[in-house]
């Protein structure tokens, strides 16, 4: 079975991104499953079950959906083994930017907006800056300037990895990020595998529930903000 | 290679690699003393900082040096130049063949034409993305009269096919002087903000209300932002084909638009009703049920027609200029014969 990671912020269109990847994986004969992860809630597994792709979800909750991601990927490789999946497909939300699900050895594709302004990219972490592939989505709704712009600015944050544009409404370009699919390796096994990069860190007593304010609450890994005009008193 | 750029003062890294310098600044990376190389400034850095910017230590020299490459590479790729296109049928909605091989030059303009939802936008969408009997069409596209590479295919920031389409927005909140210049950066032009004012100046001679420099992009009309497009595309963009979803009436001045682009050298697609557009071309497709079912080469008697059908719109036109000027329309009009 083949693993492969897909990783975007909230709203830029995975799901419809993999929907129809997955419809032309399933057209040429290969079995898919998608596993979803995500924070709170989750109406796409719905869709996934409309179109007839088995779907795991795993809700993050009050956890880093980073840490319950890692903390379940090898569940997912063997609920996928268990279906006979050729290929399973995991789909998670990077939330503060700082996320990366990315695995060594496992094709990585990171989801991108072109409605999010042309800077967007440089501002994402190792969710886009240690993926194999960029798909940048909604490109039909911006003009070709900015289209060229945040690809530009893609290449930058990337530099070296593929990039292309996918309408998730229309499917266009779901083809190419097929053939990339296909190329890439198998994943038998996450035993001894590694993270690309670590994830968010955060130990603190807010990690563990709690709610009160004030600096007798802030222990363990705090960090402050640094202020202006009080480093030039100093 | 890793090491070269390693040995370097810092100061001399960000000074020529204007890239790195972004990056670095993005990350906001605490500045160093002058006399430090890059790679012992990074060696300096705390483990802290580069987690904090979602790096590790070992990666980020090899990030950079990568970064140095990709610019380089983008400054050294000629554009793409290419002298033909050419569209191989496919089939239509029932599956019944196009028997069609179409072949388009440099400098050509190509309408569609078609009754909404005949499968016009499904031919630009073939052509955009250079089709390879891969979509719903089983259409494909070569290049010069070979099947593109995958490197020309999967450039998102060169593509071959510029798309001015009709439901586009502006995302960003820029004046059009830092828009157009902020394009022209990434194109690597040497003077970006001489090209961003012949652009905008061009756009303005598209276009009978006038814009200025300083207006944001998000201010502009429909037909001030169609003839922006139109400029910036003929002379920034590096797609070599540009295709368009109609150029409204809003004001545009739509021959001189199509001069501007195919005077570029460009193959210019546009799917198009209007009269002005669709006979200045010299060949019409006619798509019906999905599928090309006609080629129609413009006559001598339709281009005859079609200067009759430019004089009533330049009439048109200062009407609607007249009108813009607060004038009344009260003289007898006399149409041309």
């Amino acid at each position: 079975m083949q693993l492969i990671t897909v990783a975007g912020s909230p709203s830029v269109g995975k799901t419809s991104v993999i929907l129809r990847v997955a419809e032309l994986l399933r057209q040429s004969g290969l079995k898919v499953g998608v596993a979803k992860f995500d924070a709170l809630s989750t109406v796409d597994d719905e869709l996934y079950a409309q179109k007839g792709i088995p779907v795991a979800v795993g809700l993050a909750g009050s956890l880093c959906p980073d840490h319950y991601f890692v903390s379940n990927v090898e569940d997912c490789l063997a609920w996928g083994e268990r279906q006979g999946f050729d290929l399973l497909i995991s789909e998670s939300a990077g939330l503060c930017n700082r996320c990366s699900p990315h695995i060594d050895g496992v094709l990585a594709i990171c989801v991108v907006d072109a409605l999010a302004g042309v800077h967007t990219p440089k501002k994402i972490g190792p969710m886009l800056r240690l993926a194999d592939l960029v798909v940048i989505t909604k490109g039909d709704i911006v003009s070709q300037v900015e289209r060229e712009v945040f690809a530009f600015h893609v290449r930058l944050a990337n530099p070296g990895a593929q990039a292309l544009f996918c309408n998730g409404i229309t499917g266009q370009g779901a083809t190419d990020i097929v053939q990339h699919i296909r190329a890439a390796a198998p994943t038998p096994s996450l035993d001894g595998s590694r993270l690309r990069f670590s994830m968010p860190a955060a130990v603190c007593p807010y990690c563990v529930g709690e709610t009160a304010i004030g600096e007798t609450h802030q222990r363990g890994n705090v960090k402050k903000m640094r202020f202006a005009d009080l480093e030039a008193a100093r | 290679m890793s090491t070269a750029l390693g040995t370097l003062p810092l100061v001399e890294v960000l000074d020529r690699h204007p890239a790195v310098a972004d990056f670095v600044k993005v990350l906001g990376l605490p500045a160093a003393p002058a006399a430090l190389t890059l790679a012992q400034w990074l060696d300096e850095l705390p483990d802290e900082a580069f987690f904090d910017v979602g790096m590790e230590r070992g990666q980020m020299l090899d990030h950079l040096q990568r970064l140095v490459e990709e610019v380089r590479a983008m400054e050294s790729s000629a554009d793409a130049r290419i002298d033909s296109l050419t569209l191989i049928g496919g089939h239509d909605k029932q599956g019944r063949m196009e028997l069609v091989e179409l072949t388009f030059r440099a400098g050509d303009i190509v309408c569609i034409v078609g009754p909404t939802g005949s499968g016009k936008s499904r031919l630009l969408g073939d052509i955009e993305c250079l089709a390879q009997g891969d979509t719903p069409t089983g259409r494909r596209v070569l290049i010069n009269g070979r099947e593109p590479t995958q490197a020309r295919r999967y450039a998102p920031d060169r593509k071959m096919v510029a798309q001015l389409s009709q439901n586009m927005n502006f995302v960003v909140d820029l004046s059009v002087r830092e828009f157009i210049t902020m394009h022209a950066r990434c194109r690597m032009v040497v003077e970006p903000a001489g090209m961003a004012e012949t652009v905008i100046a061009c756009a303005n001679a598209l276009t009978g209300e006038k814009f200025a420099p300083e207006v944001s992009v998000t201010q502009l009309s429909g037909g001030q932002t169609r003839a922006l497009m139109i400029a910036d595309a003929a002379l920034l963009s590096a797609s070599p084909v540009v295709l368009i979803d109609e150029i409204e009436n809003a004001g545009v001045d739509r021959k001189r638009a199509l001069e501007l682009l195919a005077g570029g050298e460009k193959i210019v697609l546009i799917s198009t009703h209007d009269p002005l557009l669709a006979l200045r071309g010299a060949r019409r497709i006619v798509i019906r049920n999905g599928g090309i079912s006609e080629v129609i080469s413009t006559s001598e008697r339709e281009r005859a027609n079609l200067q009759r059908i430019e004089q009533i719109d330049a009439m048109l036109m200062g009407i609607r200029d007249r009108l813009r000027g607060g004038l009344r329309i009260e003289e007898e009009l006399e149409w041309p014969n």
